[in-house]
């Protein structure tokens, strides 16, 4: 079995540099990952500090955003990539805005766990925040670890983890649903529980997006829009 | 903040592959990267569970992929060599100089009104190749050219055929621009005269303006037109050239790396001129640029030791290419 590599250029920097963006995504997945475990975290146990930290972290996120976008740039302008580079250099530019957004979501959740926190009220809905918290946890780790071995396969199947995700949002959605009606004293607390189950199934999206990139590095083929 | 001020990550410093032209040296290259395989699959085994806090593994993608990467293996070009609307055909060709093979069986089509670019690295055959088309290896001595090559279906080796008349059906420009010792007129009237092009001054003077007019280098020239060509920029003589070329009125130019000698603002114009010739003209171009081959050409074929390896459309050639060792030499890994 062949293998694509980055590296043996004959420009060794250039080896470097491509290596560099590599782990630099990296260190942003695990950012973002911890992120969103914090923030799922904080919701659940109703801890404010951590949401806050997290909400006080977000930045970090971004600037890593900037930081790799330009690195990027840096490298089409001086090495002019093709082939293989050049998909690699155009996901990893494409990859950070879905981690950077999975960040934003990370975020949102973090707003709603302060709010949730300050409120008393019954625990409805957590335990659709928990599963769904847990399932797009692992679907973003396991993206993240294709991205790090190039794995097709790995990328193929949590692409069709998504799909789950998506029926358990439209379960959550019906039985909060069900809760507002039986309880209307409930709805705004439980509009607040709508929004992070909402959030969760956005990253679950992007997550998707991530492997769909690795396809496209590995493979060269464009399986976006497919059904 | 820029990739370059970061220190080495220590898995590429530790990696030295000997890098030379032969496939034979790059296949050795590829040997770290499977002594480091088995460490990944032993991490991809590893629990989940942790995997926010450990540092993820990272690998080197795999590719499903029967074909190698040492060209004694290749047998068959891959990727589209023949065209529908072919101007020049190429069947079964083998070049040699001596007891020497340049060329191994290549099989291509050039379709009409394309621009075609031949890369590779040095020594590949691809110049070699280019001159087969209009029997220029002719005058090389002990070269034989075996197999058939026809233009409109015509044997361009076959006895009978006058050369000289092929070679204006069949027009080249070369790596330096090599001008007549003579006047910008006389340069480019050359070609017309001794094929009885014009009958008269005035039909001359016609072809000369048209023809200067074509490479883009009238307005430069008009005022003197009887002074010497070699007094002219490099551009501007290899645009003179190429006028030369097209005043026979050829069917197809030949392109061996034409820009090479010059600057990229005259690069940039006799690049902007070869997209205007394909409309009237075909084109085969080789060029050391891969930038080059990218912006200007339609179709893209890589040549590698002798072999045809792959002819695809350029866009795929430079997004995706469909064999490895266009890969290798595309991203610049050996060449």
């Amino acid at each position: 079995m062949a293998k694509m590599s980055f590296e043996n250029h004959i420009m060794k920097q250039f080896d470097e540099e491509l290596e560099e963006i590599r782990t630099r995504l990296m260190e942003m997945g695990g950012k973002v990952e911890q992120q969103l475990q914090n923030a799922v975290r904080a919701l659940i146990e109703g801890d404010s500090k951590l949401a806050e930290e997290v909400v006080s972290e977000d930045h970090r996120v971004d600037d890593m955003e900037v930081d790799i976008d330009e690195a990027c740039i840096l490298i089409i302008a001086r090495r002019q990539p093709a082939a293989s580079d050049l998909r690699l250099v155009m996901m990893v530019t494409k990859a950070v805005n879905d981690l950077e957004r999975i960040g934003d979501e990370a975020k949102k959740i973090a707003n709603h766990a302060i709010i949730l926190a300050e409120q008393t009220g019954s625990s409805t809905g957590y335990p659709e925040v928990r599963h769904m918290g847990a399932s797009v946890n692992r679907m973003l780790a396991n993206a993240l670890d294709a991205f790090a071995r190039f794995d097709v396969e790995a990328a193929m199947s949590t692409i069709d983890e998504d799909k789950k995700i998506d029926q358990d949002y439209k379960t959550a959605l019906r039985e909060l649903a069900t809760y507002m009606m039986e309880d209307p004293r409930s709805i705004s607390r439980v509009i607040n529980i709508l929004w992070v189950i909402r959030s969760l199934e956005r990253i679950g999206d992007h997550a998707k997006n991530l492997c769909e990139q690795i396809v496209f590095v590995v493979k060269g083929k464009d399986i976006r829009h497919q059904k | 903040m820029s990739p370059t001020d970061t220190t080495k990550p220590a898995k590429v410093a530790k990696k030295s592959p000997a890098l030379k032209t032969s496939a034979a040296a790059l296949n050795k290259a590829a040997a770290p990267n499977k002594a480091a395989a088995p460490k990944k699959t032993a991490a991809s085994k590893k629990p989940k569970a942790a995997a926010a806090k450990k540092p993820r593994v990272m690998a080197a993608p795999k590719m499903s992929s029967s074909q190698s990467l040492d060209v004694d293996d290749h047998k068959v070009t891959v990727g589209k060599s023949f065209s529908d609307n072919a101007k020049m055909t190429m069947r079964n060709i083998n070049v040699f100089y001596g007891d020497k093979q340049a060329i191994y069986d290549v099989n291509i089509d050039i379709a009409k009104n394309e621009v075609i670019a031949m890369i590779g690295p040095s020594g590949c055959g691809k110049s070699t190749f280019l001159r087969t088309l209009n029997r220029m290896n002719d005058t090389v001595e002990g070269c034989r050219v075996e197999g058939e090559i026809c233009m409109d279906g015509e044997d361009l080796y076959a006895p009978k055929l006058d050369v000289v008349e092929l070679r204006a059906r069949v027009g080249m420009v070369f790596q330096k621009p090599n001008p007549f010792p003579k006047s910008i007129y006389e340069n480019v009237a050359y070609g017309p005269k001794i094929h009885g092009l014009a009958d008269t001054r005035v039909d001359l003077d016609e072809i000369v303006e048209n023809s200067l007019r074509k490479a883009s280098l009238w307005e430069e020239v008009k005022e003197r037109l009887h002074q010497p060509g070699t007094g002219l920029s490099g551009g501007q003589q290899q645009r003179l050239c190429i006028a030369r070329a097209i005043a026979v009125s050829p069917e197809v130019i030949l392109m061996d790396e034409p820009c090479s000698a010059l600057d990229p603002i005259a690069t940039a114009k006799i690049e902007e001129l070869i997209e205007e010739l394909s409309q009237n003209f075909t084109i085969a171009i080789v060029t050391h640029s891969m930038q080059q081959a990218a912006r200007v050409s339609h179709r893209t074929a890589y040549f590698h030791l002798g072999k045809l390896i792959e002819v695809n459309p350029t866009e795929q050639v430079f997004t995706m290419p469909e064999h490895q060792l266009t890969e290798a030499y595309i991203t610049g890994r050996f060449g």
